[in-house]
């Protein structure tokens, strides 16, 4: 956009300057948690309590680390965040993989094959986008029970695929209603079928779609908590209801540093996608709620 | 959502004449029958079942004891609700205002073709990739009076500083705030960098050639423009908001006391912890009508728009 101050005068670049200072400091600001975050989690305990928020450790140690890894008190138990942070990957990945297949071939069917009733049910689709799921949790309790599901990662695979379809589904709707219907067309004129042309037309284009929906399906059930705590038991929880157990476990000296190394342990995996993807992250975001 | 827009219906008719006309005709709705099915049951059977249980007065188990609106009239004079019910006022408006006065500052600043505007951007919105339970646990140790922001500035020479609002239980809900903020306001900000890069630059053009001064041309010009996107982003933070669930079990767990509960903690307490299905379930019944609450306008206007547009 030409509408910034362009003539070199001091007042201008003094005002650049002044620009360029102040969305350095809110970048620091935004970082802030994050720094403590790290530092504390190398500093022996010692010098945690000897105060300094944002001082740099004296002595890096990776004690806290392998702790909260390892041997961290989670309630009843001090196994640490390892088995958790498998159970949320066993719950993660087979969840992912079922709610983006499943948005796929639905956000398919709804625009390239526009059957009637089409839009109302994919209006009735999105609405699961919106519920507040306190309002599914209890049915869904006694529905787990009575599947013999309930307490189990599969249980929650199942939670998180039936409320990531409407999500899913919107994400793929939105995007192949873009792909021209003159190429479905001629290909259903020579004769294609259904599976055909999702497979040879529709598939080879949706590589960003389906990066989009895995790397937002991927971060929503990653950082689920609610379904977790209600649903998981002490067997099957996600680390993040395992992290919050282990912040909130009172037994002896409260361990700051091994609190942000597990939480550190419980984001990494969310922040490392974040940050080799970003791109994906934020179209999944913005999805649908900026028009075009 | 944008959901409205209609690509031709050429597909339709062309499956109609095609050979294998009755398979691929049905095909298509059988792929999309098991979501359907799994919405109607999950999602609205759910949805009817909560509110037959709200009105039952089941209490450790579910059971179906018809009390009519009892439920709710108790749900209304009780105290810790209506705690909740306040905070969620609260806690709402200020987030909800807060992040979009912080998200517009910040996508007007960074639409300045600013140099490193990608490495600015990601920093701002890491947070929201993080959990909210993480965002809870880092905030609980930064806003903990004992060793977090007010020792390190008690360090720094101002001995009487307090900061305190943790464990304060009139302040508490702002340290909600200020989490919450933190961890969606760069979310803001890219909707409003992605309405402010979709504005045509002839818009700028003509009115700084009518001599328009930038900040004149931002109110005047610029902001109404982005009346859409304010709307999208008052809907999503809205609904973040009344959802709040996880945030407040890491920040504060609902304390001191219970002065920070919010509706989503409440229906969680009494449905899981305290053995009041019946009142758990009209509250989650109340927090669903103050999501509709939100939505129904929304979406009248968005389909409105899109048959004008």
């Amino acid at each position: 956009m030409d509408n910034i101050i362009r003539r070199r005068t001091p007042g201008a670049r003094l005002l650049r300057a002044g620009l360029y200072a102040l969305l350095l400091v809110m970048a620091l600001v935004y970082l802030l948690p994050l720094v403590v975050m790290v530092l504390t989690s190398l500093k022996p305990l010692e010098e945690i309590r000897a105060g300094g928020l944002l001082s740099l450790p004296d002595s890096l140690t990776l004690a806290a680390w392998l702790k909260a890894w390892g041997t961290a008190c989670t309630g009843m138990r001090c196994e640490g965040l390892s088995g958790y942070f498998m159970n949320s990957v066993s719950i993660v990945i087979p969840a992912v993989a079922i709610s983006t297949l499943v948005g796929a071939l639905n956000g398919y069917a709804l625009t390239k094959w526009r059957f009637r009733g089409a839009n109302l049910c994919f209006a009735m689709l999105l609405f699961g986008c919106f519920i507040p799921f306190q309002v599914v949790l209890m049915p869904m309790a006694q529905t787990l029970g009575w599947l013999g599901l309930a307490s189990s990662t599969s249980g929650l695979v199942l939670v998180h695929v039936v409320y990531g379809i409407a999500f899913t589904t919107l994400f793929f709707r939105n995007y192949y209603v873009s792909v021209p219907d003159e190429m479905i067309s001629a290909a259903k004129l020579d004769g294609a079928g259904f599976f055909r042309i999702f497979w040879r037309i529709l598939l080879p284009v949706s590589g960003p779609i389906i990066t989009v929906s895995v790397i937002w399906q991927f971060t929503q059930i990653w950082n689920d908590f609610l379904f977790g705590v209600a649903f998981a038991g002490f067997d099957s929880q996600p680390v993040t209801v395992a992290l919050n157990n282990l912040v909130n476990t009172s037994t002896g000296v409260k361990e700051y540093n091994v609190d942000m190394a597990g939480a550190m342990i419980a984001a990494l995996p969310t922040l490392v996608v974040y940050v080799l993807a970003g791109k994906y992250f934020v179209r999944g975001l913005t999805a649908g709620s900026v028009k075009g | 959502m944008s959901q409205t827009d209609s690509p031709p219906r050429r597909g339709a008719n062309a499956g109609r004449h095609s050979l294998s006309g009755t398979l691929e005709r049905v095909l298509p709705r059988l792929v999309v029958a098991p979501s359907f099915a799994v919405a109607l049951f999950f999602v609205y059977g759910y949805m009817i079942w909560t509110f037959v249980l709200s009105l039952t007065g089941s209490r450790m188990l579910p059971q179906y004891d018809f009390v009519g609106f009892e439920q709710y009239a108790r749900l209304f004079a009780n105290e810790r609700w209506n705690v909740a019910a306040t905070n969620l006022v609260i806690f709402g408006g200020l987030f909800i205002v807060i992040c979009l006065i912080l998200g517009l500052v910040l996508a007007i600043l960074l639409d300045q073709r600013i140099r490193q505007e990608g490495v600015l951007r990601t920093i701002y919105l890491y947070p929201m990739a993080l959990s909210l339970i993480v965002t809870g646990v880092v905030w609980r140790w930064i806003l903990n009076p004992g060793l977090g922001i007010q020792s390190l500035v008690r360090g720094w020479g101002f001995e009487d500083f307090t900061f305190d609002w943790l464990v304060d239980p009139d302040m508490a809900i702002y340290a909600l705030v200020i989490a919450a903020v933190w961890q969606a306001s760069g979310f803001v900000m890219a909707l409003f960098l992605a309405g402010l890069r979709s504005i045509d630059d002839s818009l700028f053009k003509a009115a700084a050639l009518d001599g328009a001064s930038l900040p004149r041309v931002y109110w005047r010009i610029v902001i109404p423009c982005l009346r859409p996107v304010v709307f999208s982003a008052v809907m999503i933070l809205a609904h973040i908001a009344i959802k709040s669930f996880d945030l407040v079990m890491a920040l504060t767990g609902g304390g001191p006391g219970y002065a920070t509960d919010l509706p989503a903690t409440f229906m969680y307490a009494h449905t899981f912890t305290r053995g009041q299905i019946g009142l758990g379930s009209a509250s989650a019944i109340m927090m669903l009508c103050g999501v509709l609450a939100i939505l129904v306008p929304y979406l009248y206007s968005e389909l409105r728009g899109s048959k004008h547009g």
